[in-house]
């Protein structure tokens, strides 16, 4: 069995947790492009977007090549379809229910304080 | 925080995510024996869920579909496999067509989840497999990608 490496799981996750670098990953991904062309799409400073293609970069999502005064970036298809990746995806969608059971759980805590038992949930059982 | 580990298993394509809830077994189980808790929990954010058949017995279908932000809509089920009430239960979730039929060209996932009770809390292990990368791909790019997209915003204090 081969565990993920924290680091890296840790690394896409932080990486793919902006709206911005999701935006700029999508983009990569559909053709080369300089940083500069780049951060005309957004209403940041080009030293921003910069940072935010680093970090895409060290998360190894992306890579970068230098033409003349030009940094170019596009996107690793296949280190976002690795298999790796996919269930970092897969991870996030399962995450997301564990955080809306518990999301349940408290709110029914909220209006039942003196018993947090389920004991006036709308549920029946069968 | 819910969430108390994670693998991923990338030869047999395999999640195990490992959770642990403030409330006992019994209580978690109830979510998943009831389709208005269901459908609560199983959608994304962006993505929820309408349970409509509900018969979590070996060898019976839960049937569901998910409405996304254009009203457009992916219609799963699952195929319970086994149920050992409140403790496990396992099943096949795959897509559907708008009749409910199994979409049988489109890749299924296993799902086992057990629970364990221990002092009034209960540890939640899910785990999902894919028979193949491209299966795992598929369901990926079918919306529940979409899906996990809107999960992430909320991964972001989970591994800040």
């Amino acid at each position: 069995m081969q565990q993920i490496d924290d680091d890296r799981a840790d690394a896409r996750f932080h990486a793919l947790s902006d709206r911005t670098r999701r935006d700029i990953l999508r983009r990569v991904l559909v053709g080369e492009q300089s940083v500069s062309s780049l951060a005309r799409n957004y209403s940041m400073s080009l030293t921003a977007v910069q940072k935010h293609v680093a970090v895409l970069e060290r998360a190894g999502l992306l890579s970068r090549r230098r033409s003349g005064r030009e940094s170019l970036a596009r996107g690793d298809a296949d280190s976002v379809r690795s298999v790796a990746h996919l269930l970092t995806e897969l991870e996030a969608v399962w995450r997301e229910r564990v955080s809306h059971i518990d999301d349940l759980l408290s709110a029914e805590a909220d209006t039942a304080p003196v018993d947090a038992a389920p004991a006036d949930s709308p549920h029946r059982k069968d | 925080m819910p969430v108390t580990d994670i693998s991923h298993d990338l030869d047999a394509l395999t999640l195990t995510i490992t959770a642990e809830f403030a409330a006992p077994a019994r209580r978690i189980w109830d979510i998943y024996a009831d389709p208005r808790q269901l459908e609560k929990v199983w959608g994304p954010k962006e993505y929820p869920a309408t349970v409509v058949d509900h018969d979590l017995t070996p060898g019976g279908r839960v049937t569901y579909y998910m409405t996304g932000p254009d009203g457009d809509r992916f219609y799963g089920y699952w195929g319970v496999l086994t149920v050992e009430e409140p403790r496990s239960f396992s099943y096949e979730d795959g897509f559907a067509h708008e009749d409910f039929t199994p979409n049988t060209a489109l890749p299924i996932s296993t799902c086992v989840s057990t629970f364990t009770e221990q002092d009034g809390t209960t540890q939640a292990v899910y785990v999902t497999s894919f028979a193949s990368r491209e299966g795992l791909q598929t369901v990926l790019d079918m919306g529940v990608e979409e899906g996990s997209r809107s999960a992430i915003n909320q991964i972001d204090d989970l591994v800040a």
